[in-house]
Order: C-alpha cells, then sequence, then structure tokens
C-alpha cells in the first residue's frame, strides 16, 4: 500500500501525520518512510533515521565537441527551456535550464553535442529500527525538484506499507510525489487559507485519480468551514487533533505525538483501518 | 523602487500574514502574490480584479491518432513517461506528466504529433485598499517553473514604476526551488520569516544559503518565538554568527488566527503584542531598505 500526506498549504502538519503514522503502525507492518519534500526535508529530525548510504543525484545535460559545432543553431531552436544559446562561434549552455529531454543531443546535425551528468541532489538511506527510510535533498542553488523526487520514488518498496511525506502546494513537485499513491491524506487546518489550499490539493487528486481523506489539525482554532466543505462533498475527515500546545512545544523539539501522548497511536492506527476500508469498500 | 521579498524555507511560518501587514503599514507600495501555487494574499486584501490574462508556460504534446503507425519511437524517446503504448494497441500521452520538449514531435515519422500552447495559469492586476495587486493561479497540477511568478514580478515592478511607488511587497512560496528562485531574483532583500522548530531552523539556513547564492541582502524575524525561547535564541546566536539582521520576534497570539478568519491585515485593527512587534519590524525593515544600495 502507497500512502502519500499531502496538504496544500505549508506547516499544516503533514510530516507530523506521516511520522506519527509511520511509528504508530511499525510494531504491526514493515514500514517505508519516503520523504519527498526535497527542498525542505524534516522528516529526518522526527524519525532520527541512522544514514547508512547517500547516492548523488544526476540529470542529463549537454555538452558541446567544439571541433564538430558548425553554430547553426538547431540545437537552440529545438530546446523548450532556453538552455542552450548559439553566437557566432560558441554555444553557451545552461544546465539549470535543461530539463534533462536529450532532444539538443539527439537531433544535432553533426552530433556535436554529448550528455553528461550534471549533479542535482542527494539521496540518503537509513532506518530508524524496522522503518525503512530514504530521503532526498535539492542540492543549493538547484532549480528544480522533480528529477530528485523520482529517483527517490524508483527505490520505493512495494513489500512495505510506503508512506510518502510530499512537499506543500499542489503543483509539479507535488504531482511527483504522489503519483501513483493508492490514497492520499490532506492535512489541513481550519482557516480561510486551510480550506483555499484544501481544494486546490483535492482538484489535484482528482485529476490524478487518487482517493483521498482528510485530516484537520489545530481543529479549534479557526472555524467550521474545512468541516462543512468536506461534508458537503463526500470528503471523509480520518482524524481530528485539537490545538494542543503541548504538541508544538514537542514538534519544535523533534519530539513525535505518540511519544508525549501515547493514547494517539491507536487513533493513527484507527486511520490506517479506515483507509483500508475505504480503498477496498 | 525597492523590492522586498518575504520567504521561509519551511511552510506555515506565517509570509502570508506578513506581507499582508506590511502591504496595510507602507505607503507608497505595489502588492505582489508570487506564491502562485496555492495563493492566500487575496484572502486577506480582497481584490477587485481590474486585469485578467491567461499564461502559457509551455507547450504540451498532443497525438493525431489517425496519422499514428505504432511505431512506439515517442515511447522510447520519452524521458519523461509521459507516452505509453496502451494494452488496446494505442498510444496515449499523459499531459500532466508532459513536459513540453517537442522531442517526441520531432523524431515522429508519421508526424502525429503536434505541440500545442499550453494554458498552465492565470494572472491578474486588481485593486486593493492597500493600493495595486499583483496576483496569479497556476493550473492545477501544473509545472511551476517560475515562468509565471516572473511575469507577476515584471508587471509589478512595471505599475510600481510607472506610478512612482516606493516600494513592491513579494509573498514569496515555500521552498527553494523554481519559484522561489524567480521570486528572488534581482530583489533588493529578502526577510526570511522563520519558526523556533527543529524543521524551521534548518529550513532557515538552506534558504539563507540560496539567498546567499543569488546575492540577495538577507534579514531575518522569528514568528512564534515563545513557542520555544531556546531554539529562539540559538536562531539569534546563528543570525548573529552569520551577519543576518534579525529585525523582529513576534509572540505566538491567537489574534493573528482571529484576523485571518475574519478577513483582514492583522495590523489593521489588532492592538496585540504580536501586532505591535510586526509593526515595530516593518520601521526597522524600512531602515534596512533605505540603506541598502544596489
Amino acid at each position: 500500500m502507497i500512502l502519500s500526506v499531502a496538504s496544500g498549504k505549508g506547516g499544516t502538519g503533514k510530516t507530523t501525520i506521516a511520522v506519527n503514522l509511520a511509528l504508530s503502525l511499525e510494531g504491526d507492518h514493515p514500514v517505508q518512510f519516503l520523504d519527498c519534500d526535497v527542498e525542505e526535508p524534516n522528516a529526518q529530525f522526527f524519525l532520527k533515521p541512522q544514514i547508512l548510504k547517500r547516492q548523488p543525484v544526476f540529470v542529463k545535460v549537454p555538452e558541446l565537441d567544439k571541433e564538430r559545432c558548425t553554430f547553426c543553431g538547431k540545437c537552440s531552436k529545438i530546446c523548450a527551456y532556453n538552455a542552450l544559446a548559439v553566437l557566432k562561434d560558441d554555444v553557451l549552455i545552461f544546465p539549470e535550464l535543461c530539463h534533462g529531454c536529450g532532444g539538443c543531443t539527439l537531433l544535432c546535425p553533426e552530433s556535436a553535442l554529448r550528455e553528461k551528468e550534471w549533479k542535482i541532489g542527494i539521496l540518503e538511506f537509513g532506518h530508524r529500527d524496522t522503518i525503512d527510510f530514504i530521503h532526498g535533498k535539492l542540492d543549493i542553488g538547484q532549480a528544480m525538484s522533480p528529477p530528485v523526487i523520482r529517483a527517490l520514488k524508483e527505490h520505493r518498496d512495494p513489500s512495505r506499507i510506503v508512506i510518502i511525506d510530499a512537499p506543500p502546494g499542489t503543483s509539479c513537485p507535488v504531482v511527483e510525489s504522489v503519483k501513483g499513491s493508492h490514497f492520499s491524506l490532506l492535512v489541513t487546518e481550519p482557516t480561510p487559507f486551510g480550506l483555499n489550499d484544501l481544494q486546490l490539493a483535492a482538484e489535484t487528486l482528482r485529476l490524478l485519480k487518487i482517493p483521498f481523506g482528510v485530516i484537520i489539525n489545530r481543529a479549534d482554532i479557526g472555524n467550521s468551514d474545512v468541516e462543512d466543505y468536506c461534508q458537503m462533498h463526500d470528503i471523509p475527515v480520518l482524524m481530528t487533533i485539537p490545538m494542543d500546545r503541548r504538541i508544538a512545544s514537542a514538534y519544535s523539539e523533534g519530539k513525535t505525538i505518540i511519544k508525549i501522548l501515547p493514547s494517539y497511536k491507536t487513533k493513527f492506527i484507527d486511520v490506517y483501518t479506515k483507509i483500508k476500508d475505504l480503498i477496498h469498500g | 523602487m525597492k523590492q522586498l521579498v518575504i520567504i521561509s524555507g519551511k511552510g506555515g511560518t506565517g509570509k502570508t500574514v506578513i506581507s499582508a501587514a506590511f502591504s496595510s503599514l507602507a505607503s507608497s507600495k505595489v502588492i505582489a502574490d508570487c506564491d502562485v501555487d496555492a495563493a492566500n494574499l487575496h484572502l486577506l486584501l480582497h481584490p477587485e480584479v481590474q486585469e485578467a490574462h491567461t499564461f502559457s508556460g509551455g507547450e504540451k504534446a498532443f497525438l493525431h491518432s489517425d496519422k499514428c503507425t505504432m511505431c512506439g519511437e515517442c515511447v522510447e524517446v520519452c524521458r519523461f513517461e509521459a507516452i505509453e503504448a496502451t494494452e488496446e494497441d494505442t498510444i496515449r500521452i499523459d499531459s500532466i506528466s508532459c513536459e513540453g520538449c517537442g522531442v517526441c514531435s520531432f523524431i515522429c515519422p508519421a508526424q502525429a504529433i503536434e505541440m500545442r500552447d499550453s494554458m498552465s495559469g492565470e494572472w491578474f492586476v486588481s485593486h486593493t485598499k492597500y493600493g495595486p495587486f499583483v496576483h496569479a493561479k497556476l493550473g492545477i497540477g501544473e509545472e511551476n517553473s517560475g515562468k509565471l511568478v516572473t511575469q507577476v514580478r515584471r508587471k509589478a515592478t512595471e505599475i510600481c514604476t510607472q506610478n512612482n511607488l516606493d516600494y513592491v511587497i513579494i509573498d514569496g512560496p515555500p521552498g527553494i526551488g523554481c519559484p522561489v528562485i524567480a521570486s528572488l531574483s534581482g530583489a533588493d532583500m529578502a526577510l526570511v520569516v522563520t519558526e523556533p522548530t527543529l524543521s524551521g531552523i534548518h529550513d532557515m539556513k538552506r534558504i539563507v544559503e540560496v539567498a546567499k547564492h543569488f546575492k540577495i541582502p538577507t534579514a531575518c524575524c522569528i514568528n512564534k518565538y515563545d513557542i520555544n525561547c531556546e531554539n529562539s535564541s540559538r536562531i539569534e546566536a546563528w543570525c548573529q554568527e552569520h551577519s543576518i539582521p534579525l529585525l523582529g520576534k513576534i509572540p505566538y497570539d491567537e489574534e493573528v488566527t482571529r484576523s485571518m478568519v475574519q478577513g483582514y491585515p492583522m495590523t489593521e485593527h489588532a492592538k496585540c503584542a504580536a501586532s505591535k512587534e510586526i509593526q515595530e519590524l516593518w520601521e526597522k525593515l524600512l531602515n534596512v531598505l533605505k540603506k541598502e544600495n544596489k
């Protein structure tokens, strides 16, 4: 089972939910945790995994063989991302704009371009007790996280319950993270910002045809608009967590909810049971 | 004209609440919401849209099935897993995964694939009681390459220059990727809003590094600082060590949520500690901005 935890709005509690869910299920199930928020991976502070292996992530970018080049300009015309600029006697390449499509290299009439590997990030593999852990980190100054997320997801282990901690938002990094999930949990807060972004996230999941449910975090801070929205659209609310200064304080120190309030473990296990019912029902 | 961008690294630290407060406090400005993926600032500023434009961020591949000979070359050549040969013996292009590179179209021997402009979002120029406001909405699931962000910024600086206004206040997105870089580039100052949590500190360090990488002068403020005073001190020490001016420490305040729910910038009506601190933060920021010379 592949479960992704997303939100739309940042800071609603995705990592909190993903981590506590993983730790609650650990005793009875083999779990794999993939932190796909490769721009700002935070699950490490709560799971505190032992890192055993590091692997760089590369994308393929073009490199010029100047001797063969006739400066015809075809590569620049082909490139959809302005990653090549052809001058009178040189070709400027901007690897940070390159999407690695291979078009310029394939279509150069003089075979004057070849591809080289360009590092954009890193994957770190480890474990925390029996939980398999992998996260990705985009290199500082790099623009594109989807290739790192794709590389990370290649290591998905379908024999385990895979829990994916997705980034905030609803665009390409989130799509890349949640694609292929059997179910998605949308974590929200009962405020106008929370509702606005929940609606966007719900639309994204519908587009991707991924069934989803909602978890309302800090459930008593705002108004009932989020609950009403879920009811009106038949979106199952699988858990609500009240505002609790103890939880906020524990979070700030990298402590999990189930560590300071062990009764939450049953609630997280319940969420998983409800998800199974929803998928098979 | 000075461009101030508000960023964070971590989501949910309070960028939009603070951007709205600045929009209310500043006298001569254009406001820009560059979090085009999940825009929220409009919920506090209540814009009256004057101009709406569609935005095309690139192209997507479209298959003319009547021309297709099922040779499968496109499937081979696509690097983004956007083309598959289905069980029903047809070729299917997944427009969500398609990154618009055009290689499939170039190599198709039957010329059965056409690249079409993809409408990836909309951008707006609006009037608000706080001044002109440029904002956008990225289409669902679209690539957030930063192009739409760049469009929002371009229009905001144009309005600022044309009307001889002093500031562009930019509400930035979370993260460190394309849309953040597009929000940052060419700005006069970046204000990093952080929170005193392990995640907040880690993410703050990363975004400060990004701002440095792009040579943008940076300042910092701590939101909800009293959730963990020890961590707040750590942030203070780190900022001092790295010569980042720490311009404010805003206490956690339920008034923030109250004013958000009621839909207004919190400095407008609330006379609480958080409000006062944000006003002082704005004054200090103005001083730093005036000193910054491009």
